[in-house]
């Protein structure tokens, strides 16, 4: 059982709940791997996707968890300028509530946003992704690929690359890994890396070769272009040089080591192509495995309403 | 009229009085103030004849409270707050006088803002309301306003607040300029290529809550700079809502070297930390924002030595749907008037402060630092007075404000010391 009727991020987890999804969705990874792929677990309910900001991989992953789990899924497209034009957040989603959605999957760019609603609302909210705070099933999907291919956590090195600082999927990696038990490692320029992160039980390198060093799994982060113009790196072509993954820098890490990226890719900046589709990666299980992740939250969710 | 406020604790810092006494009012002024020290209390004047007698019951009997900080939010933004309903405020919250700040719609940057505000605060006011114009017009920190004409229509100081000025040679002649006036410059300190974008402390909780921090150097490399500005130009400066314990200790130092500064600080600043902001709390924004448990200590202490020379409210009242936005575009601000006075005495309870001190950080200084007329209990000048008492605990209720602005991270606190009565001109609110 998860305690609460929503997922508003995996801080407010416990390593057990963590557990708890990962067993299963292992249940539901076995459905999507059928011929026929759909369960009838939530028939006669409703998923509404409320998403503030583009996205077409999570909304998807969303969409199909849904239906496979026989709920009505409904896209509530809002495009920013209706918002801008008066109705409130609160407004809005209770509309959806009142359309009659169980469940609230919702993305925002601003941080609290999930917790926000889930205050104010019956349904149950599932946080896609808010602001720079966490983006929860990104790492739970993340957990259940490690555990698949490693087997457990402990004594697992696991190093993070990228933009800490601007990046929910590090942050949700960050709890969950440390929860689980992991060795987390972050590694990036100063700049993209909070001070005080230490403080949340991870390390802290700048140089990648250091950084990889004996690790078993890397997981790469995108670079979002902006970053650039704000000043937070000199230059693309100084980003690359430092800190992108490239086949060399992979051999400081152990022999069996697995490259992750939640996508989408900046090929050739943050990760070469030779990385991004040779033998280490497994970046388009992930994307599989999303999908049985989210099915088992929903399902799970489910349950802590009644 | 007549009126005898009977036996109460009077304390008037600006003429060292702390002793037991009766006041009398006539004709809206003070016309008397017996002091009834040790035993001989009982010796004359027991039969004053007033058509209304208040009996102070040995409560605190103190000058009507001086606010210097305050958002009155008119003209432009009336559903925040009116003159009318900010001023009430201050009333209840034991004000008589409060300096409102120029960011109003129109900005306070020319004389007929300042005229229309004053003969607002005349008409529907219930207490004293003393304008802050703008440092420069609009409040875009490119060109001086007119200060010395706002200075004659009323203003009593020059602030960009809200709006930091960032370039320093505007800065600079600011303070050369109202020198003429003999003005101060309020700062509004924060440079905001530093605290762009964030709107919580930043630090290990903005980490954890994903919301983007404020550095405690976007505010003291402000202070240090116009610290350096007063200091070569001489002219008069008063750092506003200081929040950092590095900025008390740059303030200290430069008061020590002898620069022509003053310092406020807010109820806020001294009485909770970011941890008001766990659960994306819009009631905890604010700007500069709340810092850490090391910072109030520093403050405290700042307070205690007289770095800090006055409390203000920095009451900034919003609409209660804009606090219910997502916690990045909620508005700053804290409505502060009816909390201050419960929130500074707890400062006296915990030992910070003597209750002297306290008094004068909220009535005489801010009247020097300002230049006005008020701030104590004098014969011969108007009866603004509160009485308050100190014992009475009671639950701050958001929704019981008299502001229109309910947006406080402390409702719900059980505080001890409340005005029970404030007069005004002679008029009296009891509670």
């Amino acid at each position: 059982m998860l305690k609460s009727k929503d997922l508003l991020g995996i801080k407010e987890l416990t390593a057990e709940e963590i557990t708890l999804v990962l067993n299963t969705a292992a249940g539901f990874r076995d459905v999507i791997a059928r011929d026929i792929k759909k369960v009838p677990a939530l028939r006669g309910k409703t998923t509404v996707n409320l998403f503030f900001e583009p996205s077409t991989r999570t909304r998807t992953s969303f969409e199909l968890a849904a239906k496979r789990l026989s709920t009505d899924v409904i896209n509530f497209s809002v495009p920013t300028s209706s918002v801008v034009k008066g109705e409130s957040l609160i407004d809005t989603a209770m509309t959806v509530q009142a359309l009659g959605a169980d469940f609230i999957i919702i993305r925002h760019s601003s941080s609290g946003v999930p917790h926000l609603l889930s205050n104010k609302l019956k349904a149950s909210i599932i946080n896609a992704g808010d602001g720079i705070n966490e983006h929860p099933t990104q790492a739970l999907l993340d957990a259940f690929t490690i555990r698949e291919k490693k087997g457990d956590f402990k004594n697992l090195k696991i190093a993070i690359v990228g933009d800490i600082a601007h990046s929910r999927v590090a942050k949700s990696n960050i709890y969950s890994l440390t929860k689980l038990g992991a060795k987390v490692r972050l590694i990036g320029p100063p700049t993209l890396i909070p001070r005080n992160i230490e403080q949340l039980g991870v390390e802290v390198f700048h140089v990648m070769e250091e950084g990889l060093q004996d690790v078993d799994v890397i997981m790469m982060l995108r670079i979002q272009m902006e970053r650039q113009d704000k000043g937070f790196f000199p230059t693309t072509e100084e980003y690359v040089k430092n800190w992108c993954l490239t086949s060399k820098r992979l051999s400081f890490a152990k022999k069996d080591a697995i490259v992750m990226h939640p996508g989408p890719m900046n090929r050739g900046i943050e990760i070469t192509s030779e990385v991004a589709d040779g033998a280490s990666s497994v970046i388009l299980e992930q994307v599989t495995n999303g999908i049985a992740i989210r099915m088992a939250v929903m399902y799970l969710l489910s349950g802590s309403r009644k | 009229m007549k009126i005898l406020i009977k036996d109460g604790h009077i304390l008037d810092p600006s003429q060292n009085i702390d002793c037991r006494g009766d006041i009398i009012i006539e004709d809206l002024k003070i016309q008397e103030i017996i002091l009834k020290p040790g035993e001989q209390h009982q010796r004359h004047k027991e039969n004053i004849r007033a058509d209304k007698i208040i009996d102070a019951n040995r409560h605190l009997v103190i000058p009507g409270l001086i606010d210097m900080h305050v958002h009155l939010r008119e003209p432009g933004f009336e559903y925040k707050e009116t003159i009318k309903t900010g001023t009430f405020a201050a009333i209840k919250g034991g004000f008589t006088a409060v300096c409102c700040m120029p960011n109003t719609n129109p900005v306070n940057d020319h004389e007929s803002v300042t005229e229309f505000i004053i003969r607002k605060s005349k008409q529907e006011g219930f207490c004293t309301v003393y304008p802050v114009g703008a440092i420069t017009k609009g409040q875009k920190g490119e060109e001086l306003a007119e200060i010395g004409t706002m200075k004659n229509e009323g203003c009593v100081a020059f602030s960009d607040d809200g709006r930091p000025v960032m370039n320093s040679t505007v800065m600079k002649r600011a303070l050369e300029y109202a020198k003429t006036f003999n003005v101060p410059i309020i700062s509004h300190s924060e440079d905001l290529t530093l605290s762009e974008g964030g709107v919580m402390n930043e630090g290990l909780l903005s980490v954890k809550l994903g919301l983007r921090g404020i550095p405690p150097e976007a505010e003291q490399i402000m202070i240090f700079r116009d610290i350096l500005l007063a200091e070569s130009t001489g002219g008069g400066l008063h750092i506003a809502h200081v929040s950092t314990a590095g900025s008390v200790k740059l303030i200290r130092e430069a008061k020590k070297r002898g620069v022509n500064i003053t310092a406020e600080t807010c109820p806020h600043y001294f009485s909770i930390t970011e941890d008001a902001v766990e659960g994306y709390n819009t009631n905890a924004k604010v700007n500069p924002p709340l810092r850490t448990f090391y910072d109030i200590e520093a403050i405290k202490e700042g307070l205690a030595d007289g770095t800090i020379d006055v409390i203000a409210t920095d009451h900034a009242p919003h609409h209660v749907d804009e606090k219910l936005n997502p916690f990045d575009s909620a508005p700053f601000g804290i409505s502060g008037l009816e909390t201050a006075l419960g929130l500074c005495l707890k400062l006296v309870q915990e030992g910070v402060l003597t209750k002297k001190a306290l008094i004068e950080k909220m009535t005489v200084n801010p009247a020097k630092i300002l230049g006005l007329n008020g701030g104590n209990i004098k014969t011969g000048s108007l009866a603004n007075i509160v009485i308050i008492d100190e014992s009475k605990e009671y639950k701050v209720k958001a929704e019981d404000f008299v502001s229109k602005g309910k947006n406080t991270p402390f409702d719900g606190w059980t505080l001890r010391g409340l005005p029970i009565c404030t007069i005004y001109k002679g008029i009296i609110y009891e509670w």
